[in-house]
């Protein structure tokens, strides 16, 4: 009892952890503050931190950008990328591994390919996506899956093969079918992972979209008037571009407010999907 | 293995007091080469319908290793198993483990894993909830039924487990070490609880224990093994009147005669592995000596 009630006031506003979340933001911003002010403060300028913007300037910036329309659809295509692109590598991924975990003929077949593919990294195979998807908008949610997928994948596939042999000895002496057995124990036993990797999949899923959208969006959309681009990553282009650092900045940061937005959503999701490993 | 098969396994039930099973020159090696281990050698034994056989050896000697074989998980090298005199190949519906260590499934509330069994067979039925009610007051978890294995006490889970068991009604209940790992008043408690099962669902048990006083408080028969590679070394039959109560066993004569007689065939054991240089048996012999001086 005692332990649970600790547990749950770590984790609410007012507990300790929450106070020193918020000291650790304060003291990050003060120094970035300063660090960015220090050739008015000091008269020299710092290495590196004072060709940044200051929060307060950015600050100001997102006040104006959040009652931008503009600002808000970018962020919206972005997200939306970022959601197709999880999805279908949730969708593709789980049943993938689960098949590679559970036969040992079809991991021979598939994994040495999966292997070999593994390793390359998602932006490597923009310029190809672009070739061989016929619009921008797939090459960007291609790319975006497979940022997740692999991750999945590896994931599914480790959980579901470190189950315990004696569930499957205990399942099958009571008269457990296969399918039983997948339903009732080959997945909840992976399920854990399964949310792991989910978890760790969409943060890399915004890493890549943002990145997917300045090659092929931003890169060339300068010229073609932003037709094709659209999205976080393009917009950090377009102020790139038209020199604004601030905006930059700004949208920078929307983006780690987003990543961490998707990833505190699957915590929850996966909390609420395992509920026998936080009950205590 | 498909269900079918495994169902037919369980009409085979002859008997309400459930199978025979019989061991015969069974051998166990594994692996091959330089790497061979015999862990089980040339080991007969009779596990007699009704009754509750109970194997006891010095730890490593190859007892989880004879208790897969049996439930059919893994095969013997050499020599027969055979349930009511059908050779024994595969997992069935007519053998039951219970684990050395709990393999209650994480995700399933006390409940759910003891109405596992009839699930899968397709037998959720309002008797079956009866009857996993009835187990659930029997071994004390009724307040539990919601909860997960992770917050049960270590002597909530063995009793969580036997009940996932017993409501399988199987011909033949197989109990590794069940109570190993628990203190000392945990484990009187399940012996207990356990002891009150029995009598009444009596059928066909082999437990396998390191614990001589656990033995004679549950056997009809115990079997002594020899250190590995195993077999039986000496059968003691029991014959104290049922039930029983730990009590009257540490007064009763008969009790105690049996109890010297087991404990000097497995000094005598674990004797020979400590000349072999072995540590567990040597902490082994330790651990009696000083029970014996005590009594
Ligand atoms: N799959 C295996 N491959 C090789 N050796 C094994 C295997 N399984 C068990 N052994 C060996 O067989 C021996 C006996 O193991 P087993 O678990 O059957 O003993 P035990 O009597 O149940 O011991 P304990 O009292 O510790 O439970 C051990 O030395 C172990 O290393
Ligand atoms: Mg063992």
């Amino acid at each position: 009892m005692a332990k649970a009630f600790v547990l749950r006031a770590m984790s609410t506003v007012g507990g300790d952890d929450f106070w020193r979340g918020i000291a650790s933001i304060a003291v990050f911003l003060i120094f970035w503050e300063v660090g960015s002010r220090s050739q008015a403060l000091f008269g020299i300028a710092f290495p590196w931190i004072s060709q940044i913007p200051a929060p307060s300037a950015v600050l100001q910036e997102l006040v104006v950008l959040v009652q931008d329309p503009s600002f808000w659809m970018s962020a919206l295509l972005s997200t939306l990328r970022v959601f197709e692109g999880f999805l279908a590598a949730m969708v593709v991924g789980i049943p993938l591994g689960l098949a590679m975990a559970v036969s040992r003929t079809f991991y021979g077949i598939t994994f040495p390919v999966f292997e070999v593919l593994r390793p390359i990294p998602p932006l490597a195979w923009v310029p190809a996506s672009i070739i061989f998807w016929p619009t921008q908008e797939l090459s960007i949610a291609f790319v975006t899956f497979l940022g997740a997928f692999f991750t999945i994948v590896i994931n599914v596939i480790g959980g579901a093969q470190a189950i315990d042999v004696r569930y499957f000895q205990a399942a099958r002496s009571m008269g457990s079918s296969t399918w039983d057995i997948f339903c009732r124990i080959i997945l909840p036993a992976t399920l854990p992972s399964i949310v792991v990797g989910a978890t760790v999949g969409v943060g890399i899923t915004w890493a890549v979209v943002v990145a997917a959208e300045m090659i092929s969006g931003g890169g060339s959309a300068g010229s073609v008037g932003g037709a094709a681009g659209g999205g976080l990553g393009f917009f950090i282009w377009n102020s790139y571009v038209g020199g604004s650092y601030t905006q930059i900045v700004a949208g920078m940061i929307s983006i780690g407010i987003a990543g961490y937005l998707s990833s505190a959503v699957l915590r929850k999701i996966g909390k609420w999907l395992t509920p026998w490993l936080s009950q205590y | 293995m498909n269900i079918q098969q495994m169902a037919q396994s369980s009409q085979v039930i002859s008997s309400p007091l459930g199978s025979q099973i019989s061991v015969t020159n069974v051998s166990k090696i594994y692996g091959a080469g330089d790497f061979a281990k015999e862990v089980v050698r040339d080991c007969s034994f009779t596990l007699d319908r009704g009754k509750l056989t109970v194997m006891i050896g010095p730890s490593g000697c190859g007892k989880s290793t004879l208790i897969r074989m049996l439930a059919g998980f893994e095969r013997p090298s050499s020599g027969a198993i055979t349930l009511d005199g059908k050779a024994v190949s595969r997992p069935g519906l007519d053998r039951l483990v219970v684990f050395q260590e709990s393999a209650l499934f994480p995700w399933m509330s006390t409940y759910d894993n003891i109405m596992f069994g009839p699930r899968a067979r397709g037998e959720d039925t309002p008797e079956m909830r009866a009857y996993a009610e009835e187990l659930l007051h029997k071994v004390g978890l009724d307040g539990f039924r919601k909860k997960y294995p992770a917050q049960l006490s270590g002597g909530m889970q063995r009793r969580a487990e036997l009940a996932r068991s017993m409501i399988n009604k199987p011909a033949v209940m197989i109990l590794d070490e069940p109570f190993r790992g628990l203190d000392a008043m945990t484990k009187k408690l399940m012996q207990e609880y356990y002891s009150n099962l029995y009598e009444e669902f009596r059928r066909t048990t082999f437990f396998v224990t390191t614990d001589i006083d656990e033995a004679i408080y549950l056997a009809d028969r115990i079997l002594i093994m020899t250190n590995i590679p195993t077999q039986v070394r000496a059968v003691i039959n029991v014959d104290l009147p049922r039930p029983r109560h730990v009590e009257d066993i540490t007064e009763n004569d008969d009790a105690n005669a049996i109890k010297m007689r087991a404990l000097s065939l497995l000094h005598e054991e674990a004797m020979k592995s400590f000349a072999r240089g072995s540590k567990a048996a040597a902490d082994f012999v330790d651990a009696y000596a000083k029970r014996i001086n005590k009594e």
